[in-house]
């Protein structure tokens, strides 16, 4: 029973907490694909950013969420998310929107994001500098140690708050997307202009309305995932170079332009890293006497130093096989 | 007043002219058909009437007030709407959200116009709740005439509605824009099948590259011999 412990511990519940990471950054990713037309490479940023801002606003009031009974970075959450929204907006504005309006390829627009990613790196740096920092400054990680009901079962599953949160959080975020989508005006206007932006414009939408709104969300959802794995793990400048790939390759396997593929892709993702930097011998620890080889200690596979691969590997799998990816998306 | 005039019209794209001075003018109940050769500048003509091309030269104008190279969002506010040949609908849209984003600049209650679009189009009713990129082409073009008349505008501009149609859809289409102006919309359409849109034209333009080379009722152009030799296939 530990075992089986053991794999809820670090395969379910690490993997629906780095999969809703994921999946939160992909329909980011995927939202500004369909209505802008490129690849977003500073979205990674975008949710360091917005992990900072968290930070940042944690150091300003440390004593909030005590006060609460939550972690006070999850509390500034809002806020964070407000003004990651707005810088979004102004990167469009200053970097983007410009090079759109001289109807440029839209690679060109993707370089111009990467040159937003190096600058958003500076900037976070500058202020924060290059070591990780704990997002929790007068509060603790709460952590749940939940008792099994079985004898055999001693160990507990472990929970944190910030796991906790995200995949909650994640569920309220996939019905408001979905009734945002589906039912409001402006979130069919977002359809509309993904399917044909041409006619959106003979229409009438105002489509820079679109594109704004467009950002908020994106931004929003980046500052979410990028505040919570944070609160998760630790505020690192660099937290970007570990996401951008993940995101990306949940966006492309959900299929581009397909808000709920990213939501599958970023799970599909997550669980594959989980699963392939799990111990493996764990769970076969109980049946050693039957099988034909010696047990080692540890039997994953992949070390955990190298589990950026496995997105990789997925990506390519994809782009080779079903390159519309699960969900029919465009091809990039 | 006329509901529309276009006077020495010349534009086109990059600097390079299509159209060399075009002049068309309708009035408020009326159907005008442009017809000519590939190339002649027809599709041109409604695209820079839209403001989706520049106007270099000449004046455009919707009841006495000038639209040249006004933005297509205002052009819609100002009660004019524009169904494009190709990529005409929102595929992944519903019926009735295609003709919902025809209302995008309504705020006020559209439901009536919803029910008429239906009445127009009874084909597009039973399908409201289907996506319009898996309906046929005929009622595919239903879609887009219906979203385009969702703002009640004065005047309509219809890039070829019955380009890749069967005979049957196209009298069903050419039938409709008929009730359309009947309901007391302008018709301004570009078509192929010459002889027939004619047919049902009150004005009738002829473009030889980029200019009119007859104006005329729809009736008098068909029974020109000139112009039905040249145009109309004999």
């Amino acid at each position: 029973m530990n075992e089986f412990v053991f794999f809820i511990n670090n395969v379910v519940i690490s993997g629906l907490t780095i999969g809703s990471i994921y999946a939160l950054g992909a329909v980011g990713i995927t939202l500004i694909f369909s209505i802008l037309r490129f690849a977003h490479f500073a979205h990674a940023d975008l949710m360091t950013l917005g992990a900072f801002f968290a930070f940042f606003l944690t150091a300003m009031f440390p004593a909030v969420g005590p006060a609460i009974g939550l972690p006070t970075a999850f509390v500034m959450l809002p806020l964070a998310m407000v003004m990651t929204a707005i810088a979004a907006i102004y990167i469009d504005k200053g970097f983007y929107k410009p090079l759109r309006r001289h109807g440029v390829k839209p690679i060109v627009i993707v370089m111009a994001s990467l040159g937003v990613t190096l600058m958003l790196q500076g900037l976070i740096r500058m202020f924060m500098g290059t070591s990780a920092r704990s997002m929790y400054i007068d509060d603790r990680k709460g952590i749940h140690r939940l008792d099994m009901p079985f004898e055999l079962a001693s160990r507990p599953i472990v929970i944190t708050d910030p796991q906790i949160i995200i995949i909650v959080l994640l569920v309220i975020i996939v019905i408001a997307l979905h009734l945002f989508l589906n039912r409001t005006r402006l979130g069919k206007a977002m359809r509309a202009m993904s399917d044909n932006p041409d006619l959106a414009r003979v229409s009438g939408i105002n489509t820079d309305t679109v594109v704004k709104v467009t950002w908020v969300i994106a931004g929003s959802l980046a500052a979410i995932a990028g505040t919570m794995l944070s609160l998760d793990v630790s505020l690192k400048p660099d937290l970007s170079f570990h996401l951008l790939l993940p995101i990306f390759a949940a966006a492309i396997v959900g299929g581009v332009g397909h808000p709920y593929g990213a939501l599958a892709g970023g799970f599909v993702i997550g669980f594959a890293e989980t699963l392939s930097v799990f111990n493996w011998a764990v769970l076969l620890r109980p049946w050693r006497d039957y099988l034909w080889f010696d047990l080692p200690a540890t039997l994953a596979f992949v070390p955990s130093e190298y589990k950026i691969t496995v997105p990789f590997f997925i990506l390519l799998a994809i782009l080779v096989w079903r390159p519309t990816g699960l969900f029919k998306g465009k091809v990039l | 007043m006329a509901l529309f005039e276009a006077t020495n019209v010349h534009g086109g794209y990059g600097g390079m002219n299509i159209l060399n001075g075009v002049n068309m003018s309708l009035e408020a109940d009326e159907i005008g058909v442009i017809v000519g050769p590939n190339g002649a500048g027809k599709s041109t003509m409604l695209k820079a009437i839209f403001g989706l091309l520049h106007v270099n030269e000449g004046n455009i104008q919707l009841r006495g007030e000038s639209i040249t190279n006004a933005d297509p969002v205002e052009l819609v506010k100002r009660k004019m709407a524009f169904v494009p040949q190709e990529k005409n609908i929102f595929p992944s849209l519903t019926v009735e959200e295609n003709l919902e984003m025809g209302a995008f600049i309504r705020h006020d209650d559209f439901q009536p116009m919803l029910d008429k679009v239906y009445s127009f189009f009874p084909p597009l009713a039973d399908k409201r709740k289907q996506p319009a990129g898996e309906l046929s082409g005929g009622q595919r073009q239903m879609v887009a005439m219906g979203r385009a008349l969702m703002t009640e505008p004065s005047l309509i501009l219809l890039d070829e509605p019955t380009a890749g149609l069967s005979p049957l859809y196209m009298s069903e289409i050419f039938e409709r824009i008929i009730s359309i102006n009947k309901a007391g919309v302008g018709v301004l359409m570009v078509e192929q099948h010459a002889k027939q849109a004619l047919k049902i034209a009150h004005k009738g333009f002829v473009l030889v590259a980029g200019q009119n080379r007859f104006t005329d009722t729809g009736q008098n152009l068909i029974n020109d011999p000139e112009v039905a030799k040249a145009f109309l296939g004999g």
